[in-house]
């Protein structure tokens, strides 16, 4: 990669980060109104408070101010003291408190979820393509399918059951700092479906490779048929699965309520969906500007991965 | 178009698939001729022993059993599957006039207005789609409607990306242009064109975005956002067969578990002969 | 349990003295062996709100902060009243001024000692508007004097009429006489405070790394949507009584998890899923355990405006009040020991005793029978079906409720009925709007009294959603507060409602447990559920 190259793309890098910042804003903006056309408030509750009481809690969080305000508010806390608010349900904890606790677990899970699925997929599926129409193929394209076609919240229980009450090996939840009994069930109920759908798309991209001229090329020449795979067949075909893997980062990221859910983990997916069911409104908008950044970097560093392994590519 | 149906009746797993689906919509129309409760009836006499009496059998006329209330899984399983097959063909329908008409106007028409237009699709891709789904059930109330809408809106950002590449790659070519020094308006090449060259992106990607519609719709029922009861989706059987499996009534899972997978299958297999037959060159 | 009011609170004060020096002995039966490890872990459905006394508001947090604070006066698990930082109390002759004397040996973990200054403190911080509190309204409801004005912002919070006479006396003056005054003094709202540590550390004082609790155990670790873990606490005044050493409160959200959990051994209680009781008990006799509690569940009619012209008329109310099958729904449907319900009021509620009502008496089958008489009367046939949307919030045990009554309606009476299933927010603004036509409701009581489920009938109160307004109700609860032995008014009210029905009361809750065989003296007779992990222990096994 010569010098030239490196600068073109820190330059459209810098580019997409500019961009970045208004889309985000946009966002914020976005969700905080239809936030709060959302029916009920984060203090409607069975038994309804009094006036008086309501009117001291939404003075003490300012949610008696007119909404330009309280959006002008949020904002300037965030881009003067780095600080996303006040939980309205959990009274001894702010946003930035939520956030740090639980994004860590999910990044954890999530991210060890990710390389699982992406390793034993594109395994499955090179397998798969080499011995295209053995049973090796056949074994991996119903597994990759079954995989994915199963709702992969019904992997929790399942799980739970045979390792924690049958089999006796793994406690049945927590996170206890991230020890890995405690990370084993989340990662596989997480892994399985994306998995699966990695391993089907790595097998058509990889046969369709080995029948493209290059490779005939290349096996006309001699060279050992390992040596085609690693050297030359490998790397185009990973390039629809990397455009793939970059939404699966995340949607493993905030997808993993049900993980949460089942193995009382304490990520941040819980806390999202609790947030919005509890108009939690500062929870709520302080994750989705954290997953909608993660959105706007993960496609940045997808596309730079494209470019990296597809030299045709220019920006 | 000729090509690509000789190409898609070649592709055997497509054709058995085409066959099984086939086949299961047959038994979601005549399948309640042959149920002896409905959808929502209570079978008191279960409802005490659901593990016994609620237990899959020809003589009590629960041939798929019941469910934890008693109610005739037979007639629910059929209604449900119903269900998610119409969430999965209207979701990717709305998902499909919304992507290509947005894609087809930011494409064609270009500049600013796609520039525009586009940004506001990176905008809407980098919010959450839990969070859509979830503000749109709570604020629009839980209907088919609320569903279909929440569905569509979260799924037709990708489908107008493509359809913007493929008509700013058509909108350059001799044809068009032939058509334009022709005299022929813009809106006629826009229909006449620019469209019927995009059907095979668009319908292959549809069919894949099926199977992703009912994975979705089931994701919503674990939440417990789904369509109200007595109604029901494969979705929300398969979270309430997953919660009580260790109970001794498994059947509450696996038959609505068995549809799920199949129609999965199937939708899968028929669109990656979709694909293989519309657009060849992909491979 | 309440026939004279005023005798049953001398013999409190002078009964509490005596208990006051029972020892822990007297909580374990003799032979009973004691577990070596005293550790008592349950599942909690969702993570606290929080351990701050003034400041929580949900039940997961309550219990947290019941274990780490200690009130006035304590619960014993009977629901009777006992002291706690308090040895006792005397009221002066019109019932509107408390004196509690304070123990001296009460201190906090820090080592301090407990003082009235403490409870001033405390109970200045919940009625003050910058803490805003969701439980202010408890404090208005203690009719303290000046509260209200306070709450309103009207008056300072150091108006409150609270006082320290000494560092061991605590003054308290009332607006009016409240029967039920000392018993609310077992809230947590009203636990004394620290005011140094709160001063020093604001809003992150309960973190465990600075609080400083005056109760049977500290605080140790919190991690959020997992755990907290509470270990004994040294200090307390009654620490060498204490048994269980360390009560850990685990996050799960899923109740079949949690169930699974347990039968792994991994927790010692866990709530039964909805149905699975009475093959529970079958597998685990003794372990599976059922007992009544506070709450009841109701369906309310919309008797506003706004709600159907055929609910208006008395005789549809009845129709489908009679037609609602509440053994198959207490034995088929839950079936975890709930009462049936034929009043608003629970039964376990203390001093109540329900008027047997009309409809309690009958069978299934002649009130069936009558139902669909009284319907016919009304206008309702099968070439003209009552029809009507019934709402419910989204549960899975609400739905089968609610499943269950509309498919009694549909078969014996041929109504017609739509469900809607909303959102908890959706739902309560839904219902507080009057934009329903039949509402699920249910209601724990605050304190162990009928006029807190009563209350909610009242066409002044607001939580009265249906909006049901009759001028002789609201008469008898007036009536009844200030009266000594209100127990003959709230059967009169009982009675009116039966004839009325503006509510289908359907059953009343109970508590379902999975409670391992090793968890000695869990409170199954406290109806409010107060426990206090002072007054468990483990025996070996």
């Amino acid at each position: 990669m010569g010098p030239l190259l490196v600068l073109a793309m820190l330059s459209y890098t810098i580019r997409r980060l500019l961009v970045a910042i208004p889309t985000i804003l946009l966002l914020i903006v976005a969700c905080f109104f239809l936030m709060h056309v959302a029916p009920g408030g984060p203090f409607t509750s069975e038994r309804p408070l009094p006036e008086a009481v309501l009117a001291n809690i939404e003075a003490r969080y300012g949610l008696d101010q007119p909404l330009w305000k309280q959006l002008w508010d949020y904002l300037t806390n965030i881009v003067v003291h780095f600080d996303f608010g006040p939980s309205f349900k959990f009274k001894d904890r702010d946003v930035n408190d939520i956030i740090a606790h639980g994004f860590p677990i999910s990044l954890t899970y999530g991210f060890l979820a990710f390389l699982a699925a992406s390793i034993v997929g594109i395994a499955l599926g090179v397998a798969a393509a080499i011995r295209h129409n053995t049973w090796i193929d056949y074994f991996a394209v119903c597994l990759g399918v079954a995989a994915q076609a199963l709702p992969n919240f019904i992997m929790g229980p399942i799980l739970i059951l045979t390792f924690t009450l049958w089999l006796g090996l793994l406690p049945g939840g927590g996170w206890n700092g991230g020890q890995w009994q405690y990370l084993v069930m989340p990662v596989i109920a997480l892994s399985t479906s994306y998995m699966g759908s990695i391993a089907r798309i790595t097998r058509s991209s990889m046969l369709e490779i080995l029948h493209s001229n290059f490779i005939r090329t290349a096996r006309a020449k001699g060279l050992p048929e390992y040596l085609i795979i690693w050297r030359h067949a490998l790397k185009p075909t990973l390039l629809p699965v990397i455009s793939y893997l970059g939404p699966v980062f995340v949607y493993v990221l905030t997808g993993s309520v049900f993980v949460d859910i089942y193995f009382s983990t304490g990520g941040l997916g819980q806390s999202y969906v609790s947030s919005a069911l509890s108009r939690d409104y500062a929870v709520l908008l302080g994750v989705t500007i954290l997953y909608g950044a993660l959105t706007v970097i993960v496609n940045l560093l997808t596309d730079l991965a494209y470019a990296w392994f597809d030299p045709k590519i220019r920006y | 178009m000729r090509d690509a149906r000789d190409r898609f009746l070649r592709n055997k797993a497509a054709i058995a698939c085409m066959a099984v689906l086939f086949l299961i919509v047959v038994f979601v129309l005549v399948g309640p001729q042959f149920s002896q409760w409905s959808n929502e009836e209570i079978d008191w006499d279960a409802l005490g022993d659901i593990q016994t009496m609620g237990a899959p059998s020809l003589e009590s006329g629960h041939y798929f059993g019941t469910d934890e209330l008693g109610r005739d899984l037979f007639a629910r399983t059929i209604q449900a599957t119903g269900t998610s097959l119409l969430v999965g063909l209207i979701g990717s329908a709305m998902a499909l006039i919304l992507g290509t008409a947005w894609g087809v106007i930011a494409g064609y028409v270009g500049g600013r207005t796609d520039n525009i237009m586009m940004r506001l699709v990176d905008i809407l891709l980098a919010i959450p789609t839990t969070l859509v789904i979830i503000l749109i059930l709570i604020i629009a109330g839980r209907s088919f409607v609320a569903l279909f809408v929440a569905l569509g809106a979260v799924s037709w950002l990708t489908m107008a990306r493509i359809v913007r590449a493929q008509t700013l790659a058509l909108k350059n070519r001799e044809f068009i242009e032939a058509a334009r020094a022709g005299g022929v308006s813009e809106t006629m090449i826009v229909f006449r064109h620019i469209l019927p060259n995009l059907f095979g992106v668009v319908i292959v990607y549809a069919s894949l975005l099926i199977p992703e519609m009912i994975l979705s719709e089931s994701f919503i029922s674990f939440l417990g956002l789904g369509i109200s009861e007595p109604y029901t989706s494969l979705g929300a059987l398969i979270a309430q067969g997953a919660g009580t499996m260790a109970y001794g009534t498994l059947w509450q899972l696996l038959f609505p578990l068995f549809f799920y997978v199949a129609i999965i299958l199937t939708m899968f297999f028929i669109g990656d002969g979709l694909r293989d037959a519309l657009d060849p060159k992909d491979r | 349990m309440l026939k004279t009011r005023k005798t049953f609170l001398l013999a409190l004060v002078s009964s509490s003295l005596l208990i006051g020096t029972a020892s822990a002995s007297s909580k374990v039966p003799d032979g009973v062996k004691l577990a070596e490890d005293q550790t008592f872990v349950y599942r909690v459905l969702d993570e606290h709100s929080s351990v701050d006394p003034q400041v929580v508001e949900d039940v997961t947090g309550s219990e947290v902060v019941r274990d780490l604070f200690e009130g006035l006066m304590n619960q014993d698990s009977d629901g009777n009243l006992v002291p706690g930082v308090a040895t006792g109390y005397t009221v002066n002759d019109d019932n509107t001024v408390y004196t509690f004397t304070l123990r001296d040996n009460a201190k906090w973990s820090n080592g301090d000692a407990v003082t009235a200054q403490d409870f001033v403190y405390g109970w200045q911080r919940a009625v003050d508007p910058e803490l805003a509190s969701p439980y202010q309204w408890f404090m208005e409801l203690m009719s303290i004097r000046n509260a209200a004005e306070i709450i309103k912002g009207e008056k300072a919070k150091e108006e409150l009429a609270v006082k320290a006479i000494d560092d061991l006396t605590f003054e308290v003056t009332l607006t009016a006489p409240l029967p039920y005054f000392a018993q609310m003094t077992t809230q947590s709202t009203t636990y004394p405070a620290p005011r140094a540590v709160i001063e020093k550390h604001g809003d992150k004082w309960t973190r465990p790394e600075n609080i400083v609790s005056n109760g049977a155990y500290i605080l140790t670790e919190h991690v959020p949507n997992e755990r907290s873990v509470r270990e004994r606490n040294v200090q307390y005044w009654d620490n060498d009584n204490t048994i269980l050493d360390k009560t850990v409160a685990l996050v799960i959200n899923d109740e079949n998890v949690a169930l699974t959990r347990f039968l792994a051994g991994e927790l010692d209680r866990t709530e039964v899923p909805a149905g699975q009781f009475p093959r529970l008990q079958k597998e685990y006799p003794g372990v599976a355990i059922s007992f009544p509690r506070l709450c009841n569940y109701y369906y309310t009619f919309n008797l506003s405006d706004s709600g159907p012209e055929a609910f208006k008329d008395v005789r549809v109310r009845q129709a489908l009040a009679l037609a609602v099958d509440r053994k198959i729904i207490s034995e088929k449907v839950l079936a975890g020991g709930q009462p049936e319900a034929y009043t608003f009021t629970p039964e376990a509620v203390a001093g109540f005793t329900p008027p047997v009502t009309e409809m309690a008496t009958m069978s299934q089958a002649d009130r069936d029978a009558k139902a669909k008489q009284l319907l016919a009367e009304a206008g309702y046939d099968k070439s003209n079906p009552l029809s009507f949307e019934m709402i419910y919030n989204t549960s899975e045990s609400h739905k089968k409720v609610a499943v269950a009554m509309s498919q009694m309606w549909k078969q014996k009476l041929g109504t017609q009925i739509s469900l809607a299933n909303m959102e908890w927010k959706v739902f309560l603004e839904t219902r507080g709007n009057q934009d329903f036509e039949l509402a699920r409701g249910a209601w724990c009581g605050d304190y162990n009294e009928a006029s807190t489920f009563l209350d909610l009938l009242d066409s002044e109160s607001g939580y009265n959603d249906g909006k049901y307004n009759n001028a002789k109700l609201d008469e008898l609860l007036d009536t009844a507060k200030r009266s000594t032995d209100a127990a003959d008014y709230y059967r009169q009210i009982e009675e009116m409602l039966a004839s009325d029905m503006p509510v289908i009361p359907v059953y009343h809750y109970a508590g379902v447990y999975m409670m391992d065989s090793d968890v000695g003296n869990w409170p199954v007779n406290n109806v409010q559920t107060r426990w206090y992990s002072k007054d468990l222990y483990k025996t070996a096994q």
